[in-house]
């Protein structure tokens, strides 16, 4: 790290319409630093950010590089100021190839007019193989799993060869050995005297790659500490403005009734022989690496996704779901693993959003009951914490950990008795978490059964009764909440060759 | 969590005014709102006539017909999907109505009946494909724009049918007390679809379907069976638009309808609704079918030529879409 300052930002001021994202931040990096920037859901973190990218143009303040003022006010200046942004959600388009979307907006040329695709998909191999990866630079986008998708978008900013380079959350859906490829480059990064902008809401990752950590709270400037002398509690502490105590609560009880059985569940190349049982009042773990299959048995149980062999018993019963209405009116309900491509509509406001799957306890044919309506908003709204300045507000609107809140409190409004929640708290702050944690106590207290796929082994640990672990759509491990550890967990996990990335 | 994150609660005046749905209907239109009314206003200096009671039940009685389209249409392109065949649809609804009269000698009420039941085919074969298949809205009603549109040539040789018959004339022609009949269908047809798309389920499901497909199936929302009903209605608004122009014209003509899909559809991009989906409202498809009737008035007042009139409305909507996009475009 060197005491020359890359960045600097000063006084940033940002409102939307009724919200004030952005009072008054400021942030100085310097090259070869790994500074994070920390926050609460709503915060202000992803608008600071999109000021600096050239998305959103800033209402006041300033920005200096290299200590000279710069005004953005493109995509295209940001990137010819050497600014390379990973965003929080994913902005590959689809249908396009791998190659496509890494060369987007500058593509190899021959001659001045065509593209040269040829050389685009070689230069994007050869890239991909650089970092060791295995994926297809000819492959669509929307062929590969989301976790894949998040490298490539990783990738692709690193092919920009910036001097700035910013992450927003970029391993919320990555499994631990993802982590790990993308700690060593950025360590590389830092040796080659690049700044790095890293947003995260897991602390542990905190303590391990940045050097620098500020704490922004509702669009304000708290502070700045060295990540060696802050503590966790200390950092809590000036993000949610009070102490936090209790972070994982569960009390666990004695959970015998079986509810959900699954009998050798076989599905194509993804599952084989699947097997295992959920009680009522319980958490079932489900940990593994992304691509195990994990999400998958869920789909099928959901009548997403068809089986070929085995069978479902809902309290002892043999149950056919072939889709997920019929699932639902059995009592089952899936909070699924992409909140944007799977959950949301984002067109639509804050109580849509949450009423959608509870319309049956407020319209009878075309009477709406407007105040049971906002009766069953407020209750979730309140319940999740939902930071938004009205019922009304867009969806899209909203920052990403506010989004996956509403999700949750969607499914919550349905008042499941089987719960299936896949990766709950991606991209949720500290105190959020433990809230959400509170919340699935609360239900196993009366008595619902949930399982909770989740790439956080910690929370995988404190929250599970019992942990299932997946590898490579098999089964690998039942274990009991007596003496679990990440290590063991682990060795559950990669017990076959691993089949992502 | 603490309080201070969750002031999620609308506090006061704003609260009140959310649940006013007048004050809303005009928030959310005003641009079009204003649109109208300045074209109101000039037309109103312009020609004397204008704003005569014969005048203004003239313009609804024209913007009747698209209207009930134009209704349907919203929630197609609210679906992300297009209707095309409903042109055509009015034509072999038209024929069908008149030809069981005049050349089968059929009851009017079971000459009716057929006439609907025409749409009835048409929407829902275009509904089954829509849902069953992945063959694109585009396609599926561009084929059976040109079948329906064949087979009431097909089915009168290309000629007109007269129908002479004033009970049958009386659909689309007659009165109660002052109001024409085509007035008091809109009237009702407006109110179905405008509780459908506020009030029912099947409503907040289309904008959950159109909006994010996926989300709609993960949430247990049947997405075929959403589809399939709006096209169906597309079919039967179509059919009544078709048996009212033929009634009002004693014929069931081959070629009505031309270039009805374009109308209806302006109407609803005029009224705000996404052509990619998932917002959108009937009100302010009213709004925008509004506009074109009085703008097509309006220049047949002052007696500019048909060919111009084009012209006029092309540029019109251009003008109120581009006006709509710099509106959203703010918030950056
Ligand atoms: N385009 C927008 N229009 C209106 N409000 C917005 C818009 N973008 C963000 N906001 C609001 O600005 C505030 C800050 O949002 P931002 O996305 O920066 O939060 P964040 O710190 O990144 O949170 P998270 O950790 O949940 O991602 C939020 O209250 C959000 O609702
Ligand atoms: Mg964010």
């Amino acid at each position: 790290m060197s005491e020359q300052i890359l960045l600097e930002m000063n006084h940033i001021r940002k409102e939307f319409p009724g919200v004030l994202a952005l009072k008054d931040v400021s942030l100085q990096l310097r090259a070869g630093e790994v500074h994070a920037l920390l926050g609460e859901n709503g915060a202000g973190k992803s608008t600071l950010i999109k000021i600096l990218g050239g998305i959103y143009s800033k209402d006041s303040g300033d920005i200096f590089i290299d200590g000279k003022e710069v005004s953005i006010n493109s995509v295209l200046d940001a990137q010819k100021l050497g600014i390379s942004v990973i965003h929080q959600e994913l902005v590959l388009v689809p249908h396009m190839s791998v190659a496509e979307n890494i060369y987007l907006g500058r593509e190899p040329m021959k001659g001045t007019r065509f593209v040269d695709f040829r050389k685009m998909e070689e230069d994007a191999q050869k890239l991909l193989d650089s970092f060791e990866l295995d994926i297809r630079s000819e492959t669509k986008v929307s062929d590969l799993t989301i976790a894949q998708q998040q490298i490539v978008e990783i990738i692709k900013a690193l092919s920009f060869n910036a001097k700035i380079l910013v992450m927003d959350e970029p391993t919320s859906s990555l499994s631990d050995k993802d982590v790990d490829f993308l700690f060593d480059n950025i360590r590389k990064l830092k040796k080659a005297q690049v700044g790095i902008i890293y947003i995260s809401h897991r602390m542990s990752e905190l303590k391990q790659i940045a050097d620098k950590i500020t704490v922004i709270r509702d669009g304000e400037y708290i502070g700045t500490r060295d990540t060696e002398a802050a503590t966790t509690d200390e950092l809590i502490a000036m993000m949610v403005g009070r102490k936090l105590t209790n972070y994982y609560t569960r009390t666990f009880g004695n959970p015998t009734k079986k509810v959900l059985e699954v009998k050798n569940l076989t599905a194509g190349k993804l599952l084989k022989d699947v097997s295992f049982h959920l009680n009522s009042g319980e958490i079932l773990g489900f940990a593994g690496l992304v691509g195990a299959g994990r999400s998958e048995v869920m789909r099928c149980i959901f009548g997403i996704d068809p089986f070929e062999n085995g069978q479902i018993l809902l309290d002892g019963e043999d149950v056919k779901i072939s889709n997920p209405e019929e699932a639902m009116k059995k009592g089952i309900a899936l909070v699924p693993e992409s909140r944007k491509r799977e959950a949301l509509f984002l067109a639509q406001s804050v109580k849509y959003n949450i009423t959608i799957k509870a319309l049956g306890e407020f319209i009878r044919g075309i009477h709406v009951n407007n105040a049971r309506e906002n009766e069953i908003t407020k209750k979730y709204v309140d319940v999740m914490a939902i930071k938004t300045p009205s019922y009304q507000q867009t969806v899209g609107n909203l920052s990403g950990g506010n989004q996956q809140k509403v999700v949750i409190g969607r499914w919550l409004a349905t008042k499941p008795k089987i719960l299936i929640l896949d990766e709950p708290t991606r991209g949720v702050d500290v105190g959020a978490k433990a809230e959400i944690y509170s919340i699935m106590n609360d239900l196993v207290k009366d008595g619902v059964a949930i399982i909770m796929i989740s790439s956080e082994l910690p929370e995988v640990i404190n929250m599970s009764d019992r942990v299932v672990v997946m590898s490579n759509g098999r089964i690998t491990g039942c274990l009991p909440r007596e003496g679990l550890t990440q290590e063991k967990i682990m060795y559950h996990a990669t017990q076959f060759s691993t089949p992502d990335r | 969590m603490n309080n201070k994150t969750t002031n999620a609660a609308p506090k006061g005046r704003t609260l009140q005014l959310a649940h006013n749905p007048i004050v809303t209907f005009g928030k959310e239109n005003l641009g079009i709102l204003i649109g109208l009314l300045i074209l109101c206003l000039l037309l109103s200096f312009l020609s004397p006539v204008f704003l005569s009671k014969n005048n203004i039940l003239n313009v609804l009685r024209q913007v009747a017909t698209n209207l009930y389209i134009a209704c349907a249409m919203t929630m197609v392109i609210i679906l992300g999907g297009i209707d095309l065949s409903v042109g055509s649809t009015i034509a072999l609804s038209g024929v069908i109505t008149g030809g069981f009269i005049a050349f089968e000698g059929l009851p009017l009420w079971v000459a009716v009946i057929c006439g609907l039941l025409a749409g009835v085919v048409v929407g829902a074969f275009n509904g089954f494909l829509i849902s069953k298949t992945t063959i694109p809205p585009f396609i599926v009603t561009l084929s059976t724009m040109n079948i329906a549109r064949g087979a009431s040539y097909v089915y009168t040789g290309g000629q007109p049918i007269r129908v002479m018959s004033d009970s049958f004339n009386f659909i689309g022609a007659g009165y109660v007390g002052d109001i024409p009949m085509p007035i008091i269908y809109l009237v009702i047809i407006v109110i179905i679809s405008v509780l459908i798309m506020s009030k029912s389920k099947l409503g907040r499901h289309i904008y959950a379907v159109g909006g994010n497909p996926v989300a709609a199936r993960f949430s247990g929302i049947k997405n075929s069976r959403v589809l399939f009903f709006a096209y169906l209605f597309s079919g039967i608004m179509s059919a009544i638009a078709g048996i009212v122009l033929a009634s009002r014209m004693f014929s069931g003509q081959p070629t009505a309808g031309q270039g009805a899909e374009m109308d209806a559809i302006a109407a609803v991009v005029l009224g705000g609704t996404s052509m990619s989906g998932g917002v959108g409202k009937i009100g302010g498809t009213v709004i925008g079918a509004l506009i074109i009737g009085v703008l097509s008035n309006g220049l047949n007042l002052l007696g500019i030529n048909s060919f111009w009139q084009y012209i006029v409305k092309g540029v019109v909507i251009l003008i109120a879409v581009y006006v709509d996009f710099l509106k959203k475009g703010k918030g950056k």
